[in-house]
């Protein structure tokens, strides 16, 4: 909107308690959902956009209860349709800000047809993909991203199945956005949930969030101050792959092939590195990969952002040009093109 | 024809009606001749209704009976409300369409047989005994046979056209095409403004197809063959007016447009392809200078999740799918019923179960139209009776749907959805207002919004977002009476059960009584019918009073509520008949409901009832009685 824009009314300004409920969260004690419920009533003072042009939409699962807890528009779906319902609503009211709360199993098993597709259309949504490797809500059965060998109640044995790599999977289907972020790290959530705000298209931001009663500690090797330096990379537009405790390790690209190297020990300097680039699919896409090699960091933050139409414009674009000689009146409508008189 | 007079004198004898089969391989071009015909034959006047019969298979094997495609119509210069029991005339492209066809033709009815369909490879694939040839062995002695050789009188007249022997060989269909006009004395010039539109960037092509009409046309002038049998008129008889012509399919999409015209909301269809229900989508996804959005969805899901949430925003919501989407949707249904918010879901039913019969129509979905949710999940549903009610019955499902707050089932069939018939151009005065209840803005110092308050007839508003005050979450779980916070309580969950009933059950009050659609107002027999079995009981129903039986017809369109007189207007008649294409479902909702014992007639072949089967069983039951 433009500065002169006198339609503009000012907006009073708002805080994380303008956007809470008066439904109290019913999330268990210690829940990765409440830190994220916590950065999401942060960053939407921040956007400036008045409650009653938020709508937040889910499935079913645990993280789907988040539209409860907002002072928005919201509706509680059914278990994995989350997508199309907040796609339709964007669709019709394309200048509503749309929010998705969504799970692994709501968005990936039951849902993955959505997923995809919803990816690859890019309407302007932002979801927030409460991933904890684990079916909370129905009592620790396993997910589609829990990792092999996980005991759960469906898998006494361990689980067989390959998890799906949720960053591949993104960009795989054609998204626009991915970001991951940690329930732990509230600062950098909030900042990637913001990233996802102003992202036009579908941002798909994948929070790594922890179920202390299903399964506790999943991402542990990302959380102690120790593993967080060793086994995470803050990634960052324009920035080498810089990590390690004393940022003494960083990332080479040989060829398709990311290694791991130590600056001290290998006389490299920072500029030999790796340089993040939000714009390359190619980078982002190994940068996906990673989360399938031990010997690699975890990566965090925006892999890949892209600016590129979303589906209500384009398809505002279309109505807009059959409509270029005005708007189709009711009595058109009835008596059609190919109507004929009998005299 | 203004270029060239009839030769010589050919008898022309006015008939009443005449129903024609046009018949031949998949590949012949017979849905394009029926079309063609029949846009002709409406715009001449006359009253029309038609019937595509096709295959499931884009191409199924060449000159099989599989592959067969037919296209029947009837016109008349009285109301017709059926393509006709029997056909009079059939046109055979091939051996395997005469074959697949013959039984429904009147005996001494007339074929034009396309002579090269019958050779020996036709006559194989057919299934004909070697040697046999039924256009030569005597089989068909009861019946007018004219065979024509008609790719080789194609081939003559476009030999200069400067198109492929391929392109040529197409054009054949062309050529029966204006043999039929001739022998229906019907005019040839709108054809050509079509196939001039049709071929509009290939001139060649469109002059070489105005040939071959023309050298149809001429042949029927010029040969002997027709010497005896002459020509026919039927009297265009159409009242004075604007006409167009709808399929079922097209009337469905041009209501939900006019719909959200007349209720001043933006048309959202979410949906995904199925035969025989795609055309709404793709009618509608050209309406976008009506300002309508079309989704083509993932699949049936999404298709029916996409438009409950475009419903939440405040747009006109429909979904438009066939008996297996149905069974899809049904989850989604299920929310749509406790969120309470407007949708509309066309089902286009075919033969079931499972994939069944796709191309096929059957009226086997109404339970799963009315039963199939879990849980307490009442709808609305109503159903149309011809292509042309199709508008109607949706125009009402969705007036029902915004005006309630309710998900609605209008139930039309692939019989409806591919036929057609002429529609006098509606009015838009005489469409019922349709008046969205919206929720207005609330100020911070009113009462808190009760998103699940009701008014008088059970109904909540509709508050949707961008309205300042009314930020609420609803969703599939339960919730607290008016509040709409989620709620486990014992009493509160029979509570809402009974008030969304209840919602459902008032609709009665706003929709007219049951009315008889002809014949006595009390008597022996009452034919209580729904859905597209609408022409076939009008028209037996109007054979057994011209013989004297005391009988009457009354079409459902409201099966859910029923309108409030019906028990009343079954206590006039000694016995009720139900004729359904299923296994008997409607008798057995009128059975429960009112506790009588109605007679059912059941037909499950995948095709409509015809008037004769009807009327057969109407006489049989009266002379029980």
């Amino acid at each position: 909107m433009s500065d002169n824009d006198t339609t503009m009314t000012a907006m009073p300004i708002l805080s994380a308690k303008d956007f809470a409920s008066n439904q109290e969260a019913k999330w268990c004690p210690g829940c990765g959902d409440h830190a994220v419920l916590q950065q999401l009533k942060n960053v939407l003072p921040e956007l400036g956009v008045a409650p009653e042009n938020i709508a937040c939409i889910s499935g079913i699962g645990c993280s789907s209860r988040l539209p409860y807890y907002l002072g928005t528009y919201g509706v509680h779906g059914i278990h994995g349709r989350a997508l199309p319902m907040a796609t339709g609503l964007k669709v019709a009211r394309p200048e509503l800000s749309v929010w998705v709360g969504t799970g692994d199993g709501d968005a990936l098993s039951i849902g993955g047809n959505h997923f995809i597709h919803t990816l690859r259309r890019n309407p302007d949504l932002n979801i927030i993909l409460f991933n904890n490797e684990i079916y909370g809500l129905t009592k620790g059965q396993y997910s589609p991203t829990s990792k092999i060998g996980l005991r759960t109640v469906t898998s006494p044995s361990g689980v067989i199945d390959q998890p799906f790599n949720t960053a591949a999977l993104t960009i795989g289907s054609g998204g626009s956005f991915f970001a991951r972020a940690f329930d732990r790290d509230g600062k950098f959530l909030r900042a990637m949930l913001k990233r996802a705000a102003l992202h036009k298209g579908t941002s798909l931001v994948e929070i790594y969030q922890n179920c202390p009663i299903f399964n506790n500690s999943a991402f542990e090797l990302f959380a102690t101050p120790d593993n967080k330096a060793n086994n995470t990379i803050y990634v960052e537009q324009g920035m080498p792959l810089v990590f390690g405790k004393d940022k003494n390790k960083g990332i080479i690209l040989d060829g398709f092939k990311p290694i791991v190297v130590d600056l001290d020990k290998e006389g490299l300097s920072k500029s030999d590195l790796w340089i993040h680039d939000e714009a390359d699919i190619n980078k982002a896409s190994i940068l996906a990969r990673f989360a399938d090699d031990d010997s690699l960091p975890r990566p965090f933050g925006v892999f890949y952002a892209e600016d590129r139409i979303t589906y209500e414009d384009a398809l505002t674009d279309q109505i807009k040009d059959a409509q270029v000689n005005g708007c189709g009146s009711l009595e058109q409508l009835l008596k059609g093109d190919n109507s004929y008189e009998i005299k | 024809m203004t270029e060239k007079k009839s030769t010589r004198q050919v008898n022309v004898t006015p008939k009443t009606s005449v129903s024609v089969l046009f018949a031949g391989d998949s590949g012949d071009g017979m849905q394009l001749t029926g079309t063609q015909f029949a846009n002709t034959v409406a715009v001449y006047g006359t009253e029309l209704n038609t019937f595509p019969n096709f295959p499931s298979e884009i191409r199924a094997p060449a000159g099989t009976i599989a592959g067969v495609s037919g296209f029947q119509l009837q016109f008349s210069s009285k109301p017709v409300y059926t393509p006709g029991a029997r056909f009079d005339v059939m046109v055979a492209m091939n051996s395997a369409a005469l074959k697949a066809n013959l039984k429904d033709l009147h005996r001494g009815g007339i074929i034009i047989a396309g002579t090269e369909g019958f050779d020996e490879k036709n006559l194989k694939l057919a299934g004909y005994h070697e040697g046999a040839n039924p256009l030569e062995d005597g089989s068909l002695d009861n019946y007018i046979l004219f065979p024509v050789p008609v790719l080789q009188l194609t081939r003559e007249a476009l030999k200069e056209s400067g198109l492929t022997n391929k392109e040529i060989d197409r054009c054949k269909n062309m050529f029966v095409l204006g043999l039929l006009y001739w022998l229906y004395s019907l005019p040839l010039e709108g054809t050509f403004d079509t196939l001039r539109a049709k071929f509009q960037k290939n001139a060649q092509m469109a002059e070489a197809n105005i040939i071959a009409v023309k050298a149809g046309y001429y042949f029927g002038d010029e040969t002997e063959l027709f010497a005896n049998l002459g020509r026919f008129d039927i009297a265009p008889q159409k009242q004075h007016g604007i006409y167009r012509r709808v399929t079922g399919n097209e009337a469905c999409a041009i209501a939900l447009t006019a719909a959200s015209k007349k209720a001043n909301l933006e048309l959202f269809l979410g949906s995904y392809p199925i035969t025989p229900a795609t055309e709404i989508l793709q009618t509608l996804a050209k309406k976008k200078k009506y300002g309508v959005k079309t989704f083509q969805a993932e699949d049936e899901i999404a298709g029916i999740v996409s438009s409950i949430g475009a419903a939440y925003g405040g747009a006109l919501a429909a979904t438009n799918t066939s008996g297996p989407g149905l069974a899809l949707k049904t989850e989604a249904l299920g929310l749509a019923v406790i969120l309470e918010l407007p949708l509309v879901v066309i089902n286009v039913q075919r033969g079931g179960p499972s994939t069944g019969l796709p191309t096929k129509p059957e009226q086997s979905d109404l339970f799963m139209a009315m039963y199939g949710r879990h849980g307490e999940a009442p709808l609305p549903v109503v159903a149309a009776s011809s292509p042309v009610d199709c508008f109607y019955a949706t125009y009402e499902a969705a007036r029902i749907a915004v005006e309630h707050m309710t998900p609605v089932i209008c139930l039309t069939d692939g019989y409806l959805a591919l036929s057609s018939e002429p529609w006098k151009v509606e009015s838009p005065d005489n469409l019922a207002d349709i008046k969205p209840r919206f929720q207005p803005e609330r100020k911070p110092e009113d009462a808190p919004y009760l998103p699940y308050k009701r008014d008088d007839r059970q109904v909540r508003s509709w508050a949707i977002p961008g309205t300042k005050g009314l930020e609420h979450r609803i969703g599939g779980l339960e919730k607290q009476n008016e509040t709409g916070n989620v709620s486990h309580d014992p009493e509160n969950h029979e509570l809402m059960t009974k008030l969304r009933a209840e919602k459902i059950a008032r609709i009665a009050d706003s929709i007219p009584l049951q009315s008889i659609d002809n014949g006595t107002l009390n008597g022996d027999l009452l034919v209580l019918g729904w859905g597209s079995s609408y022409g076939a009981i009008k028209t037996a129903v109007e054979t057994a009073l011209e013989q004297g039986y005391s009988v009457a017809h009354a079409h459902l369109r409201y099966i859910n509520p029923f309108p409030k007189n019906l028990l009343e207007i079954f206590g006039n008649y000694k016995q009720i008949l139900i004729p359904e294409l299923n296994n008997g479902q409607l008798i057995h909702i009128i059975r429960d409901t009112f506790l009588i014992a109605p007679e059912g007639f059941s037909k499950v072949q995948g095709l409509p009832f015809n008037e004769t089967e009807i009327l057969n069983k109407i006489t049989d039951l009266i002379k029980e009685l």
